[in-house]
């Protein structure tokens, strides 16, 4: 009689196996840079309440070499989540049928990221209303 | 069967993600890199213009959702990250990340109300 | 005589009487331009290693008994041609996240338990009598549900998601695609009892949009799009079960 002896292979590092996966993994790493930026409004927004010494000390930071430099890393971060999140939008989404064919995962991703573009327009536009 | 409670999660991921997707880039390089930079006026994010920005409850709003969601969204890609890399103590990750979250919001909607109208 | 090239094939191979370690061996195998890789297995089987072990039958891509990890990527073996890994070698492993039986052959039965606990049968409002005829469906109805009806139960999905590698509790792609092909199904009335497995704990929740499953579907069903719109089905009924009129 054969012997059964099932034999279950480890799932250590199982993100290396495939490019797929380490995509996969950037895409969810940027999540750490979304809450790192949440986290500096929230601390901008307290100092703010405590009044103009605390909020310019806190923002005095801002515009120096390094600091650039981080928050290009940052639009770089949500730049690619931008990306990844209307790529793989055509599989979370009801399908859409035109003319009784369903419409191209492409067409999807391509007009999440120009919506995304001309909301983030507009918003450059309004600060810039708003402040002047 | 028990019933999940990651859809109230979900939910929140999914704002959070649509939000930051569509103008956490923008944001980001207009506070960190355009008014240093000198590309938008360099007193926009001054305490007086930040103040009264605030006052306003469309401006409570839009900084409340931002951090909020942002940080929503996160929490949740962070907890399911945190299973995804072998961490087994489900409930630890909940408590840190839904828990973080939870805190975040309470204390962006404290202070955005303790600047006053 | 048509022209032939030499690969080798290097198979993970698991003799459960053996040794407790899978190993690797490999042999070079001369193929011709339409040999597939199972043509390549069977010609290790047939000339090389009679007791080398993998599952087939159809050789047209729709018994869904072939599948494996071929350079890496779970694909059916009788779908993919020898000549696309040139130069090789070309290694050969038992489907990702399932335990091996023997050498190519995968444990099954945790897929098979699933597929029967979503009921896969139409399952009508009330019994039908033959003299009342056909059970008709407009074509808008059918293309509800028609490509997750593709499925052809390979597994390929389940050794693409990692998810399911890390905790097989998790209903997984494949099965949600087929809960979801009957759910949409205009002629059934089985979604209630079927969205309890969807709303549980190893329902839809443990998917993270890797989306990989539907990449390696060899039927194109997207398994994918079935399961995350189950959350959505599942999120709005988390809140709708406490409209009044609601149980």
């Amino acid at each position: 009689m054969a012997i059964r002896r099932p034999y279950v292979r480890p799932m250590d590092g199982w993100w290396r196996r495939d490019p797929f996966f380490i995509r996969y993994m950037a895409r969810e790493a940027t999540a750490v840079f979304v809450v790192a930026y949440a986290a500096i409004l929230l601390v901008s927004v307290v100092r703010l309440s405590r009044g103009e010494a605390s909020y310019d000390a806190w923002m005095a930071g801002l515009g120096s070499g390094a600091m650039i430099a981080a928050y290009a890393a940052l639009v770089a971060a949500f730049a690619y989540h931008t990306y990844t999140w209307f790529a793989i939008m055509p599989k979370t989404m009801p399908p859409i049928m035109i003319a009784r064919k369903r419409l191209a995962p492409g067409v999807i991703t391509a007009s999440g990221i120009l919506v995304s573009v001309l909301v983030s327009l507009a918003l450059f536009a309004a600060v810039r209303v708003l402040a002047s | 069967m028990k019933r999940s409670s990651q859809p109230v999660f979900w939910l929140l991921f999914g704002a959070g993600g649509m939000l930051s997707a569509t103008l956490g880039a923008m944001l980001v390089f207009i506070t960190g890199i355009a008014i240093p930079m000198g590309l938008l006026p360099a007193d926009t994010l001054s305490y007086d213009n930040m103040i009264a920005f605030h006052r306003h409850w469309a401006g409570k709003a839009f900084t409340f959702a931002v951090i909020s969601l942002f940080l929503w969204h996160g929490a949740h890609r962070i907890f399911h990250s945190l299973h995804d890399i072998g961490v087994k103590a489900r409930g630890a990750s909940v408590v840190a990340c839904y828990g973080l979250a939870l805190l975040g919001t309470l204390a962006a909607g404290l202070t955005l109300l303790s600047i006053g109208v | 005589m048509p022209e032939t090239r030499t690969i080798t094939i290097e198979v993970l191979r698991y003799q459960p009487q053996e040794g407790a370690e899978p190993y690797l061996q490999s042999w070079p195998v001369a193929f011709t331009d339409d040999m597939s890789v199972l043509q390549g297995l069977q010609h290790i089987k047939d000339f090389a290693d009679g007791s080398l072990t993998f599952r087939w039958s159809c050789r047209m891509a729709i018994c869904g008994s072939c599948g494996m990890m071929i350079g890496g990527v779970p694909r059916l073996a009788c779908r993919s041609f020898l000549r696309d890994f040139m130069p090789g070698p070309l290694r050969v492993e038992a489907l990702a996240h399932h335990p091996i039986e023997r050498d190519l052959v995968v444990d099954a039965s945790d897929f098979v338990e699933k597929l029967a606990r979503i009921q896969p049968w139409i399952k009508p409002r009330a019994p039908r009598a033959l003299a009342e005829g056909e059970n008709l469906q407009t074509p808008a109805q059918l293309e509800r549900y028609e490509q997750f009806s593709h499925c052809i139960n390979c597994m390929l999905c389940y050794a693409a998601c990692p998810q399911y590698g890390l905790d097989p509790k998790f209903l997984g792609p494949g099965i949600t695609a087929l809960l979801h092909r009957y759910n949409e199904d205009s002629r059934d009335a089985g979604r209630g009892e079927r969205m309890e497995l969807v709303h549980a704990e190893d329902g839809v929740w443990s998917c993270t949009a890797v989306g990989y499953c539907s990449k390696v579907c060899p039927k194109q069903v997207d398994p994918a799009n079935a399961v995350n719109l189950n959350k959505t089905a599942s999120a709005v009924d988390w809140f709708a079960r406490f409209l009044p009129g609601r149980r």
